[in-house]
């Protein structure tokens, strides 16, 4: 290129070196990827899913499927929204050979034994060949390739906050952020392309043409405004409810919390379907004014313009004055709206050819380029005359009218109806506090847009409290949409939609196959169902189903506009990935002292201490140890949450199954949760801290549910409760062993710690080591213990200074698989390992926890009437002589032939010296006594006894003192 | 290329009337022997069956919006049978031989792609889950397997053996899962149930239904009163809201289901993935499209938009097991209803009104059961309310007797 290229975005003159199918080009920074390749000739740029047709840009935008390529790694890139950079390495995809020459081109040649749907037609005689034919199509499919070997990079997330979000920074969203920031509103506004103006950057809205320049120049006061802050190169893909929009800029997800919306979002230009509309070189009118404004990119040598509207006669006077030799403006219409435009036309020597359309285009050269178009009268909509002349052109730009960027006022509730009088779509009745304004609201004129902006800002002002008048709706005269562009072809392939290869006759074929709604026209033809969603296909589509179904275009419609808006990358949502899992305040100690951690939920604990291949050793001798002398577990995992006020035991008494009105302060009891089911949900200790006061804990994996079922329930039955969780707040630990009680007082303590001072199910405060801590005398793990919690930042104190005073006793850590043997020998459940989804108290013999008397409980009514009903099934516990094979947990319990349960807990007890267990076996075989029979891995039948609860320590004396 | 598409395109006027799959809107008359509400899957397939093996075609299939697109439409595709109960087991594993034979049945693919499902074990106690899951499906006759890290590794090499701090400890293999074009599948349902005479009435909404002594005597529509000798209510999402027109009442909760679909890339994973630790599970479609699925929204509605935070969750817990899958790009976002029952099971059968047979509850896992759903449903109306032993132990009575079947783990995020 002799000249140096002046656009709007072109920022330098130092040439950027980057490669496209391997070949080295140079652009200019400001570039994107697809407006380099253009500036150096180069149109083909994609091959289409289907037919493998050569493609070029069509909205140098983003908004079509037609400049997606290979960015080495990543698959399916829009080049017309990647910037230039030095180095810069790309290629085309879905194509077999290379872009220019693609082998699956022929697949075109037999497009006409491909009708629509034709795979539900084929491949699948004889029974079993399609398993062969499908791997084959999977293979055809598919766009770009995936790098299964990389990594993530890196991208995050921010929130923002503001009183108005403004989408789109067009005339429309300027001239609405202005009109609300002036009034004191925050506003953010939210911008997809890199420059703010929109269309006043590069479209002509006059036939003299500067009037846009002029009012840009009044809007661009956004930028320096105290009160607005713009993004832009950001889009906003979605609108949630309540105003929650994810905007992405870059690499990051800004989620963003406004009070009130405009969405300023603009208009899609649309094309016209005609006998190769797809060809390289053939663009929307809006690309080409941007080519031009934008990258200073001469599109053309000789150009053609055809028409349905003023705007694309416009954008013939922009060509003509940039030096593009026009050779003629088609127009499908009769006439232009403004005729000053024929003057215009012919004092710059362009033919105006009113009641024509191009009926198909040629093309030629290695890139498959338009070069000929031959156009003919319009004799009826969608029928042409018999007179045709050919035009030589390289560049055929195109307008037929504009649909509303419907997708994000669309998720926020509003309806679109066809206007028959303006040939479109129109919004309307989107959620409150939306507010629509621009071509998006079907206004065109600049003047118009503007007051529309404005009108929308003051309409959101008004909804915050603000004293502003609102101004009537905004009309606009214009009628940009020509009703009936598209021209059927016997060779066909005129592309209604271009990502999917569908053309004229598809659409039809599908209604006439039977798939005569919308969403099932989309179904079966794919539709809308490519990579732009629907933008440009959409309103073609429309129209053809209603005229092939015989209904109004309002009652065909469009499919539903399903976030997110543009493309986004699956890294955007995912964020920096971060799963953090939670350490309590003793991690370190956990390490150093050898523990094999494992995730319990979100938390790591120690399963036991010393190497995996050890772990059976290592379990049962940390529970012999606890059994004989004492032991010391991390217990902080534990749900832990905190209910304060009036109605904190009302709360308790309807969520648990026991009672807590009579329940005394400075005690503790075993809550059990069911839900409406009866099903028991999670399990915990309540502790009575006062008269309006209690904690209580839960179930490590079960606390998040139970404080959201707790919070939910306050709040529905309007009960005056403080309800806080408090898990990652307080450390915990459970000293327990027959020294456990000498270990305490050794680490000195204010507290009573005599058997009569602080008896078994007792609960007191004071201090541990001088810490402040809570204390619990309960049994899990069946021998004496002390659960002691202290706030978090205290844990590791506490943990060494029992560690210390232990020392002397010989105290040793012990984790959490341990913990499940000891508990087991003790015959306590663990709610989620020995119940399943569908276990009730006394299936689980708990029957004992559920108090009788209290007029409700969640689940009541269910737990009476399953212990009225002969249930079908019971927990058991078994017994196994030692030396016998140990069963895993999840293997069946048999009844003749048929499963009638599973083993849900199952070990080798040392301190027994037998295997025990728990299992789910018929009701018939809960008496001691019974057998039952376990199916082994093996597959052969294992017979077990069926014995009294608890394993260990029948007479309950454990859990005391020992004299 | 197969000889079948030459026809087409050798035919000049192609497509002929009766080249329609389905056809165009009737009369709607006044009486029919049979009226099933919903056009969905299950409503279809009902009528096809009806027609097919018992000679009933006398039927109307009144649908409110249009054929099949309810959940139907909106779930993820996938067929399995590996279920945790013996009643599952057997009645999901008569779906899948079903699913297997239906291209040919209907002369219409359905792509049924058997590709085999991994569900992911984190945790020990999932071990344990999937141990009892395998037993019971081999137990029954069923194809599953426990099995370990290096299977899993041939399996799927591409797969994050340390997502999110959770190993993977093991897999739940089960080689007859698969997955089909799931509109198809209604599609041929109703080809083959119009051609015998059955008629499909769109656009046609349920508006009250006529009970009398007990019996139901017909439906009312949008477009007038129907007299039927008995109605199939087949309306997943909105079963609960049908029942109490028909005067009761089903213990149904109802949830919203999202999912998501990303453009389609070349094939790079062939079985079905999922783990339930991480609420995630993913699939790669014919077109090339990577489909991800969660667990369900935490609250009740009747709503089916879509929200952020579950995109947010469920995409950063396929990238923890997929690292790579981080450069693909989103399409589509959407979400189903979903009849959850407190079992996870369906409710099938007859229903306090005489007459009028439930199919309901069916959750997140209404697709896979299509065929089986539509074969006994129609067992049961041409047997004149006997029901057939597959769909016994479902009936809405097993709630009143807390005879239920519990398929809580084995619904749950492996759709």
């Amino acid at each position: 290129m002799s000249k140096q290229r002046q656009g709007l975005l072109i920022t330098g003159d130092a040439p950027v070196q980057f490669t496209f199918e391997g070949q080295r080009f140079s652009g200019l920074p400001g570039d994107t990827l697809a407006s380099a390749l253009l500036a150096n000739g180069q149109w083909l740029q994609s091959r289409s899913f289907k037919y493998h047709r050569p493609r070029g840009p069509l909205s140098l935008s983003g908004q079509d499927a037609n400049t997606l390529v290979q960015l080495g790694p990543e698959p399916n890139v829009l080049a017309d929204r990647t910037p230039l950079s030095e180095g810069l390495s790309a290629s085309g995809q879905n194509y077999v050979g290379s872009l220019a020459k693609d082998g699956d081109s022929r697949l075109g040649f037999f497009g006409r034994f491909m009708p629509v749907g034709f795979y539900y037609r084929a491949f699948y005689k004889p029974r079993g060949i399609w398993d062969r034919w499908e791997k084959v199509i999977r293979k055809k499919a598919g766009l770009g390739v995936l790098d299964t070997q990389r990594e993530a990079g890196y991208h995050d997330k921010q929130y923002l906050f503001c009183d108005i979000a403004v989408v789109g920074a067009g005339p429309a969203g300027l001239a609405a952020a202005l009109r609300a920031a002036d009034a004191g509103a925050s506003v953010l506004l939210i911008e997809q392309d890199p420059y703010i103006g929109g269309s006043l950057a590069w479209h002509r809205y006059d036939v003299q043409g500067g009037a846009a320049a002029a009012m840009l120049a009044d809007l661009r006061r956004v930028e320096a405004h105290p009160r607005i802050r713009t993004l832009t190169d950001a889009t906003c893909n979605a609108w949630f409810a309540d105003h929650y929009l994810p905007v992405i800029q870059g690499t990051r997800l800004y989620k963003v919390r406004a009070k009130q919306t405009v969405l300023a979002s603009g208009a899609l230009e649309q094309h016209v379907v005609f006998h190769n509309n797809d060809l390289p070189g053939i663009v929307l009118c809006s690309a080409a004014e941007r080519m031009l404004a934008l990258y200073g990119i001469t599109p053309g040598n000789k150009a053609l313009v055809l028409a349905g509207n003023d705007q694309s006669c416009r954008s013939a006077l922009t060509l003509a004055d940039a030096g593009v030799q026009v050779s003629a403006v088609v127009d499908m219409r009769a006439s232009p709206d403004d005729p000053a435009l024929l003057q215009a036309l012919s004092e710059r020597a362009i033919r105006y050819i009113p009641g024509h359309t191009v009926y198909s285009a040629r093309g030629s050269g290695s890139q498959g380029r338009i070069s000929q178009a031959e156009i003919r009268p319009i004799t009826a909509p969608g029928e042409v005359g018999n007179t045709a002349e050919t035009i030589d052109c390289d560049l055929l730009c195109m307008s037929s009218g504009y649909m509303p960027a419907w997708q994000l006022p669309c998720q926020a509730g509003a309806k679109l109806s066809y206007q028959d009088e303006v040939a479109g779509f129109r919004l309307s009745g989107q959620a409150a506090g939306v507010h629509l304004a621009g071509s998006v609201n079907n206004i065109f004129t600049a003047e118009a847009v503007v007051k529309d902006g404005e009108r929308a800002a003051a309409a959101a002002l008004a909804a915050l409290g603000y004293d502003v008048d609102v101004p009537e709706s905004v009309s606009c005269a214009l009628r940009p949409n020509y009703d009936w562009p598209m021209f059927a072809h016997p060779k066909g392939k005129e592309f209604v939609d271009f990502d999917e290869d569908l053309q004229l006759r598809d659409i039809v074929n599908a209604t006439r196959m039977g798939y005569r709604d919308i969403q099932l026209v989309k179904r079966f033809s794919t539709v809308g169902m490519g990579p732009s969603q629907g933008r440009h296909s959409a309103l073609p589509t429309a129209r053809l189903v209603a005229k092939a179904t015989g209904r109004t275009i309002s009652e065909t419609g469009v499919t539903t506009a399903r976030p997110p808006f543009a493309p986004e990358k699956v890294a955007h949502n995912a964020g920096r990935v971060l799963h953090p899992y939670r350490q309590t305040p003793m991690h370190h100690r956990h390490l150093e002292a050898g523990a094999h951690m494992v995730p319990v939920g979100d938390w790591q604990r120690p399963a036991y201490y010393g190497q995996p291949d050890q772990a059976r050793h290592c379990i049962e001798s940390e529970a012999m140890h606890v059994r004989n002398a004492v032991g010391l577990i991390d217990v902080g995992t534990l749900g832990k949450i905190e209910l304060r006020g009036p109605d904190a035991a009302e709360l308790l008494n309807r969520l648990y199954t026991a009672s807590f009105d009579n329940m005394e302060i400075g005690s503790t009891r075993y809550a059990i949760m069911t839900n409406e089911h009866g099903v028991v949900i999670d399990d915990g200790v309540a502790c009575r801290l006062g008269e309006t006061h209690f904690y209580i804990t839960a179930t490590t994996s079960g606390v998040t549910r139970v404080y959201r079922a707790m919070t939910q329930w306050n709040a529905q039955w309007r009960l005056d409760v403080d309800i806080l969780n408090v898990t990652g707040a307080f450390a915990a630990v459970n000293l327990a062993g027959p020294l456990s009680h000498k270990v305490l007082a050794a680490a000195g303590t204010d507290v009573d710690i005599s058997a009569a001072g602080f008896p078994y199910l007792a609960y007191r405060e004071g201090q541990v080591a001088g810490i402040s801590a809570r204390l619990m005398r309960v049994g899990f793990v069946g021998e004496l213990g002390y659960e002691i919690h202290v706030p978090a930042r205290y844990g590791e104190a506490l943990w060494d200074a029992l560690i210390k005073a232990g020392r002397a006793f010989g105290i040793k850590p012990f984790g959490v698989d341990t913990q499940r043997l000891l508990r087991l020998e003790k015959g306590h459940l663990i709610v989620g390992q020995d119940t399943d989804g569908m276990s009730h108290p006394g299936e689980l013999n708990l029957n004992w926890a559920v108090d009788r008397k209290k007029p409700f409980f969640v689940g009541q009514r269910s737990v009476a009437i399953m212990k009225r009903e002969q249930t079908q099934r019971h927990l058991v516990a078994f017994e196994l002589p030692a030396g016998s094979e140990t069963p895993a947990e999840g293997l069946l319990v048999l009844e003749g032939a048929e499963v009638s349960g599973k083993i849900t807990s199952c070990a080798y007890s040392p301190t027994l010296d037998k295997v025990i267990g728990l299992a789910w076996a018929s009701s018939a075989h809960k008496k001691p006594g019974s057998q039952i029979v376990i199916k082994s891995a093996g597959g052969e039948p294992l017979t077990a006894t069926v014995v009294k609860l608890p394993f260990y320590d029948k007479a309950l004396s454990r859990q005391e003192i020992q004299a | 290329m197969p000889f079948s598409l030459l026809k087409y395109g050798l035919r000049k006027d192609y497509p002929f009337e009766e080249d329609a799959d389905i056809p165009s809107a009737h009369k709607l008359r006044d009486s029919y022997d049979v009226v099933i509400i919903g056009g969905g899957g299950h409503g279809v397939a009902t009528a096809y069956y009806l027609a097919k093996y018992h000679g009933i075609t006398n039927v109307a299939i009144l649908e409110k919006g249009y054929l099949g697109g309810g959940n139907t439409a909106r779930n993820t595709a996938v067929i399995r049978s590996n279920y945790l109960t013996p009643e599952g087991v057997r009645f999901y594993g008569a779906s899948v031989e079903l699913f297997q034979g239906l291209s040919n049945e209907f002369d219409f693919n359905i792509m049924y792609s058997r590709r085999g499902q991994l569900t992911l074990a984190h945790t020990e106690s999932a071990v344990s889950a999937f141990r009892q899951r395998a037993e019971i499906n081999t137990h029954y006759g069923g194809k599953s397997a426990l099995i370990g890290p290096d299977e899993i590794r041939k399996l799927v090499p591409c797969l994050n053996m340390n997502p999110a701090h959770m190993p993977v400890l093991a897999g739940l293999w089960h080689i007859d899962g698969a997955t089909a074009r799931h509109d198809a599948v209604a599609w041929g349902f109703a080809k083959g149930a119009t051609q015998r005479g059955v008629e499909l009435h769109q656009l046609t909404e349920v508006t009250g239904v006529d009970v009398e002594n007990g019996k139901v005597t017909g439906v009312q529509t949008n477009r007038g009163k129907v007299r039927c000798g008995c109605v199939v209510q087949a309306v997943a999402g909105h079963s609960a809201l049908m029942a109490e027109k028909a005067g009761f009442r089903l213990p149904i909760t109802v949830y919203p289901l999202q999912a998501m679909v990303t453009q389609p890339v070349k094939p790079f994973i062939d079985p079905l993935v999922s783990s339930p630790a991480l609420h995630c599970y993913v699939q790669q479609t014919g077109r090339g499209e990577i489909v991800l699925g969660s667990g369900s929204d935490p609250y009740p509605l009747y709503n089916t938009r879509s929200t952020l935070p579950l995109k947010e969750s469920l995409l950063s817990n396929a990238v923890a097991l997929f690292p790579f899958m981080s450069q693909l790009r989103m399409l589509r976002q959407w979400a189903g209803i979903t009849d959850i029952t407190s079992d996870y099971s369906p409710i099938m059968g007859l229903s306090p009104v005489q007459g009028y047979y439930l199919d309901a509850g069916w959750g997140t896992w209404g697709f896979k059961s299509t065929p089986i759903c539509g074969k006994t449903m129609a067992e049961l109306v041409a047997g004149g309310g006997t029901v057939p032993d597959l769909i016994k132990p479902f009936s809405l009575e097993r709630f009143e007797r807390f005879a239920q079947i519990n398929e809580m783990g084995a619904t749950a995020a492996s759709h």
